[in-house]
């Protein structure tokens, strides 16, 4: 038996940071590591411990563990966001080679002359079902992140992501998408080209589409950018995942006139997946490994595998009609108003 | 605000400008009856500006009208109707925000500002075609087709920037969901600065609830008229604003997805000044027509009874009382999750 499984080119996959590889500390736990830089130095000490500074280690040790427990039980909105946002923090590329292991054939290109980088998808398997993934790619690293261009599409690549789902839809294929973008990139050639009319269309092709669509927000997944890939069925959220209608810090400079606000608009704006749940959006929470999916990439792509095999089999049996139906009222019903009287 | 409301409202402020015309005027007052154009500083009676639909008598600069502006010129035949859904339909305030000023406060800035509840008035039109005088057919009967019902949506930017918030969503959703039960072609006159911040996430999500409602009119074969007016930006854009059958611009309309600002920022690089009008945008192929504001009633209903002959859909009579379908009723909102998380 041929197994139809082609190796991702070198420049668009990196292994998953794996737990024995140093994680960067964000701003926020800074008093954590204060402490255990503490640590370390009277750890060095090695066996000269004298008595005093062994229960010294002991009292630093469980202040830490303390601290760490309140860094994450108190954690907030702007904290998520770095998580979110942490340079090691699991990318699409990444997600695919731990959940379909076997199978990955990228398809490439919009057939009107370009292949985005920020947007890719191809065809894994899961459970021996054949899926049609389709995401935002961040890289690792300045080249990387270049070549993706941050995670943020031009047109070519929402057409290219909307070439796929009708690919899929023409094989009953399910369609999984994940989102972690900053949003659309804003730059002359995609007004020229259409961004605002690709993302439209997007939307209303994935409305109609007769098959199963998922779609997971990874990261931050910020304006109408992700929702040209994230019309869905079910939407689920990593428990740190922020899904946003303007990037805190665009929200802050226009509204607080200053982007250091960021952390205040973060909180406003009530965009955790506790909130998302709230407000009917987002379906399900996936939780990540304590202090980030990038401390266990691995544990966190386990849980996501587990729960894109739930969703699948949840819609599994549903029709063609039925899934657009679903898609519908679960739109239709989002949305906050009251009646004014009359003047 | 009923039509009506708005004529009187408008006739009431016409007659607050000519009381005032004996004595030496106040800067106030001068204003209103002067205005300067932003493009070529020409000072303009505000009475002849009104006659000419808001456009520059000097260069054609067309300036931004509102909801009850556009109303009025459209609706300038004796005989043509208008029958306003969701009038009442209000923003909340499902995140309590507040930013500098409670959402709350904003609220009620924006709608004395615009004389309305919400960004977009929304409701089913009837137009009339002119009658051009023609002394051969002077004896013909008139024909049936002499009027055109349509959908109608008009998004005000005087009300917090045109932003598109959940009643904006609402209100156009329900306005589409009207037009496929009674085969009616839908207009939506878009002039907005993007999804409102205020409501967060949910204001985003209006702008999928808009496209859906658009595939089932796309699928029912159903004309739809988008018409972007200055200026169209962000949610709007990305949204419905662009997903009409024909998508016509008005002249000199700032349209985009991202601001120009935000672009020169990113791109390091002056923008052409022309970048996002009208007319920049057909000449890349973004828009069908860029069209005139004088000529707009007349294109309009071209278009509509074009697209009613060849596709034989023709608008089913719908009363006032069935309309009352499509009128909204809010539940309080409730912030308690009916979705699980996933089990992992
Ligand atoms: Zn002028």
């Amino acid at each position: 038996m041929v197994t139809l499984s082609t190796p991702p080119s070198k420049s668009d996959i990196t292994e998953p940071v794996e737990a024995s590889q140093e994680v960067t500390p964000l701003p926020f736990e800074q008093p954590l590591v204060n402490l255990q830089d503490k640590i370390d130095e009277l750890a060095s000490a090695g066996d000269d411990l004298s008595v005093d500074m062994n229960a010294e280690l002991t009292r630093l040790r469980k202040q830490a563990a303390d601290v760490k427990e309140k860094l994450y039980s108190d954690i907030t909105p702007a904290n998520r966001l770095q998580i979110a946002r942490h340079p090691q923090r699991p990318n699409f590329l990444e997600l695919v080679r731990a959940i379909s292991p076997n199978t990955w054939i990228e398809l490439h290109g919009d057939r009107g002359g370009s292949d985005d980088r920020a947007i890719i998808g191809g065809i894994g398997e899961i459970d021996g079902r054949p899926v049609m993934l389709v995401g935002t790619q961040k890289g690792r690293g300045m080249k990387e992140n270049l070549h993706h261009n941050f995670g943020m599409a031009n047109p070519e690549g929402y057409r290219k992501a909307l070439r796929l789902f009708q690919h899929a839809e023409k094989f009953n294929m399910p369609i999984i998408t994940m989102i972690d973008t900053p949003g659309a990139y804003p730059g002359m050639d995609g007004e020229e080209k259409g961004i605002g009319q690709a993302i439209a269309f997007n939307i209303r092709e994935m409305a109609r589409l007769k098959v199963p669509v998922i779609s997971v927000v990874l990261g931050e997944a910020s304006s109408g950018g992700a929702l040209g890939i994230g019309v869905a069925n079910k939407i689920y959220m990593l428990e740190h995942a922020l899904y946003t209608v303007i990037s805190p810090e665009g929200c802050a400079s226009i509204l607080w006139r200053s982007a250091e606000h960021a952390a205040r608009a973060a909180d406003a704006l009530k965009i955790t997946a506790d909130d998302l749940m709230a407000f009917g959006i987002a379906d399900g929470k996936i939780t990540e490994p304590f202090g980030g999916a990038h401390h266990q990439p691995k544990v966190l792509a386990n849980r996501l595998q587990i729960a894109l095999k739930e969703g699948l089999s949840d819609l599994a049996s549903a029709s063609g009609e039925e899934l657009v139906e679903q898609r519908y009222q679960k739109y239709r019903h989002i949305g906050a108003y009251e009646l004014v009287d009359a003047e | 605000m009923s039509l009506r409301d708005w004529f009187a409202k408008k006739k009431q402020k016409a007659r607050l400008n000519a009381d005032g015309v004996n004595r030496k005027l106040t800067d106030d007052e001068l204003c209103s009856i002067w205005v300067q154009c932003y493009s070529c500083n020409a000072t303009l009676p505000r009475k002849a500006m009104e006659h000419n639909q808001q456009v520059c008598m000097e260069c054609e600069y067309h300036f931004r009208i509102g909801a009850s502006d556009r109303i009025q010129q459209l609706f300038c035949q004796e005989d043509d109707t208008f029958i306003e859904l969701n009038a009442n339909l209000g923003p909340a305030d499902p995140l309590t925000f507040t930013d500098t000023q409670p959402y709350r406060k904003r609220q009620v800035g924006a709608r004395s500002k615009s004389d309305l509840n919400e960004a977009v008035v929304t409701g089913i039109a009837k137009l009339h075609r002119m009658q051009e005088p023609n002394d051969d057919a002077a004896d013909t009967p008139p024909t049936i087709d002499e009027a055109e019902s349509f959908a109608l949506g008009i998004m005000d930017f005087d009300y917090l920037g045109g932003s598109m918030g959940s009643v904006v969503g609402e209100k156009l959703t329900c306005l589409a969901e009207c037009a496929l039960k009674y085969d009616l072609p839908l207009v939506i006159f878009s002039s907005s600065g993007g999804a409102r911040m205020q409501e967060g996430t949910l204001s985003l999500m209006q702008m999928v609830k808009t496209g859906t409602v658009l595939a089932r009119l796309h699928d029912a074969g159903l004309l739809y008229i988008s018409v972007l007016t200055e200026p169209t930006f962000g949610g709007v854009t990305a949204s419905f604003g662009t997903l009409g059958d024909v998508i016509l611009a008005e002249k000199g309309a700032r349209i985009g997805f991202a601001g120009r600002r935000v672009i020169e920022q990113t791109i390091r690089q002056k923008l052409p000044n022309d970048f996002q009008t009208a007319g920049y945008l057909m000449k890349y192929g973004q828009v069908d027509r860029v069209v005139h504001r004088h000529n707009l009633r007349h294109e309009l209903l071209e278009l509509i009874r074009l697209h009613r002959i060849s596709s034989g859909k023709t608008p089913k009579a719908v009363s006032q009382g069935q309309l009352l379908d499509f009128e909204v009723n809010p539940s309080p909102f409730l912030l308690t999750p009916d979705a699980e998380p996933v089990p992992v």
